[in-house]
């Protein structure tokens, strides 16, 4: 059996320093942002901020100097991570491109790949789109049925993915599409793929969230050509790729921060001497919370040391997703509130939370997935 | 982990795996005193891991120690091991001898127990409920208030009255009445101890035995469904099964690492935060673990013959002792409260 362990995890002290820093940084950028804004979280899409980020090297932290990296410690990265997330930064825009777009070509992609994209992406100028899920494969991803085929020096894509976050503002976008047909392992002959938003042949349409918002996006390939160099990797090993992808997708401390708003809200509504239903829930929530974090920090120990957290990711964010989708619900047993996306600042935060929250546990893998990679690590399937 | 604590770890496992059998924990629970294993643990210094090597301990960290109340925790060891740990550290903390043999700790329920001066003795006043093995211990270490100050006193039991009780795995739980019972010896508290040091210790070193007999409850619901057959084929085969005990195996983690950061706190001498923290993290986990590694098992997890029931019974009482999680959300919410929307996360940060 799997032993779960999470060694404790502790920053080293000289991070402090970046930490204060950021908070700087921050607190002059956030002026005056709303809590309704503030809680869009990694959700919240701002090129201006997102280039600013860059500026200062917050990009691409652990990356390659030669890439316009800044060869820092997965600690580092970390604590910019979580400062951004709990002050309620747009970070949206360049999240994906830093988190795993970049480390997959860094990976997987080829010398001239990372030398046309890194060092736009460090500068936080240029963002990606995910393009996995498809109208028929959610989470049984690999069977996907968008398809490459070959055409000269390069292939012709035709196919349909589905829940693309913020195609119609990012540049480019790594599909994950079919190169070869092999009715026997469907894991087999998936491929990825650097792909031009704006190629010809590609319509992009919006799919309203039940908000009524416009963040993910149907997007329609037809006969869209993407020239050889711009497969990512080997041909036919889209699948192993997609799988660490993910890892890295599930890693980061906004798999229990995307409600941390919301906390903050609920502690200004009781105030600093709350009754004790008010403080029992509080106190229970900071247990949850502050042990996320020392999960989430472990992780990014584990990242450090060259590990392949896959397993405790998995772990953590379902942890994690689980809090953030029952804040909500706690602060309803407290307080007699209505959301109300009108109302007071913490009426409009809850109203927002309430919607948003089943997302969590579908977005980078639904909760059944993850435990079903959990219940492997445990050896049971 | 230290090289110290690899070897406690490597001497706990070795000993309850060969000394703490179904047969030891069902007689432990009629009455009997499982000698044989309290002498090898004693003989190993374990009763004495955190005391100072001068004092003649074993001069363990409490990080280190943290591998032994799991240990015990894990294998549901029948003795007041964790106890006797603290009881020493806070006896050798304020330069008493540490008396050989099983000791316990008061109050656990967070009376006040009234301790003053008879003369050149300090004496002890007050009932204190609940108090682990004070049937077995030879003496009671005392936290309460003297002249204003955490004073540590060491009362042999024989001086104070003893009323059986227990808990609900049949852990001897005892009524002390000290009503003047004079101290042996009596001391200020170690630096940074406050008068509820024995509630605040007792729920730190009870937060590591709950991750120890959780991951325990896990591996037995593990073991189990890999080997029951229905509908034939093994309940693990069944993603109903597999779902529930991946959220079993989460909450063991959860516990797990809620309690290992604070035993490092209580290092820094500072752990007030995070034993808070790991106490109702641990106590939830142990609710919700319990629950889930009984559903697996069916009936025959409900049985008296099965052993499943002397992790998860403890876990129900462990959650309980030294203060439930309300108690310590509330303590834990009183204090977040007060630093207040906009100093939450620098201090989460800080610690």
């Amino acid at each position: 059996m799997r032993n779960f362990h999470f060694e404790p995890g502790a920053l080293p002290p000289e991070v402090e320093t970046l930490r204060t820093e950021v908070r700087d940084f921050l607190a002059a950028e956030m002026q005056g942002r709303m809590p309704d804004e503030r809680v869009e979280s990694w959700s919240g899409f701002d090129p201006e901020f997102s280039t600013k980020v860059g500026a200062r090297g917050w990009i691409a932290m652990t990356w390659p100097r030669k890439y316009g990296g800044h060869e820092r410690t997965a600690f580092e990265r970390y604590v910019v991570l979580e400062e951004m997330l709990a002050a309620g930064a747009p970070v949206g825009a360049h999240w994906v491109a830093d988190r795993q777009s970049g480390p997959l070509l860094l990976r997987c992609g080829t010398e001239a790949q990372r030398q046309q994209f890194l060092p736009r992406i460090a500068r936080g100028e240029l963002y990606f789109a995910i393009g996995m899920s498809e109208p028929d494969s959610g989470s049984d991803l690999a069977s996907v049925r968008t398809r490459a085929e070959r055409d000269g020096n390069g292939f012709r894509v035709n196919g349909r993915k589905v829940w693309t976050s913020n195609a119609h503002r990012c540049q480019w976008m790594i599909a994950l599409v079919r190169t070869h047909h092999d009715p026997e392992n469907k894991h087999a002959g998936l491929s990825q793929m650097l792909i031009d938003t704006a190629s010809p042949g590609m319509s992009i349409r919006p799919i309203l969230d039940l908000t009524g918002r416009h963040h993910f996006n149907e997007i329609l390939f037809e006969d869209v050509f993407v020239p050889r160099d711009m497969l990512v990797g080997d041909e036919g090993a889209g699948w192993g790729q997609v799988v660490s992808e993910l890892a890295f997708e599930r890693s980061g401390p906004e798999r229990y921060l995307s409600s941390f708003e919301l906390l903050l809200a609920f502690m200004r509504e009781i105030g600093e001497v709350p009754g004790e239903r008010a403080a029992v829930a509080l106190g229970r929530l900071v247990a949850h919370l502050v042990t996320l974090r020392q999960m989430s920090l472990s992780v990014a120990g584990m990242l450090q040391a060259g590990q392949n957290p896959g397993l405790e990711a998995a772990l953590v964010k379902d942890l994690g997703t689980a809090f953030e989708q029952e804040l909500p619900e706690v602060v309803r047993l407290v307080l007699d509130v209505e959301p109300h996306p009108e109302g007071t600042a913490f009426e409009r935060v809850l109203a927002h939370l309430t919607q948003v929250a089943p997302s969590f546990s579908l977005r980078g893998g639904t909760r059944e997935i993850l435990r079903g990679m959990i219940a492997r690590g445990l050896g049971l399937r | 982990m230290s090289e110290l604590g690899a070897l406690l770890s490597d001497t706990v496992t070795r000993l309850f795996g060969d000394l703490v059998t179904d047969e030891v924990l069902q007689t432990a629970e009629q009455g009997a005193w499982p000698d044989r294993l309290w002498r090898a643990l004693a003989e190993q210094g374990l009763t004495l891991a955190l005391v100072p090597e001068p004092a003649g301990g074993a001069g363990a960290s409490w990080a280190d120690a943290y591998v032994v109340a799991r240990a015990a925790g894990y294998h549901t060891a029948p003795v007041p091991l964790v106890e006797t740990m603290l009881a020493a550290w806070l006896a050798a903390g304020a330069g008493l001898p540490v008396p050989p043999g099983p000791l316990s700790v008061a109050p656990v329920r967070g009376e006040a127990l009234r301790l003053a001066r008879a003369g050149a003795a300090v004496v002890v006043h007050g009932v204190a409920a609940r108090v682990p093995w004070a049937r077995t211990a030879s003496h009671v270490v005392v936290v309460g208030d003297l002249d204003g100050r955490s004073t540590v006193a060491l009362v042999p039991t024989a001086s104070a009255a003893v009323a059986s009780g227990e808990n609900l795995a049949r852990e001897p739980r005892d009524t002390v009445t000290f009503d003047g019972a004079r101290a042996e010896q009596a001391g200020p508290a170690g630096s940074g101890l406050l008068a509820d040091a024995v509630l605040r210790y007792g729920a730190l070193v009870r937060s590591a035995q709950m991750a120890g007999a959780l991951a325990r409850a896990l591996d037995e619901a593990v073991k189990h469904v890999g080997v029951r057959i229905q509908f034939g084929r093994p309940l693990a085969r069944f993603q109903a099964i597999q779902q529930q005990l991946a959220v079993l195996g989460e909450h063991v983690a959860a516990a797990g690492v809620a309690a290992e950061c604070a035993f490092r706190a209580a290092d820094r001498g500072d752990a007030g935060f995070e034993v808070a923290v790991a106490k109702v993290r641990a106590g939830e986990a142990a609710g919700i673990g319990a629950g889930i590694a009984h559903q697996v098992h069916g009936a025959i997890g409900f049985t008296y013959e099965h052993h499943l029931h002397f992790a998860t019974r403890r876990l129900w009482s462990w959650r309980s002792e030294f203060g439930s999680e309300a108690r310590w959300s509330e303590e834990l919410g009183r204090a977040a409260a007060r630093i207040g929307a906009d100093g939450l996360w620098s201090h989460v940060t800080s610690r």
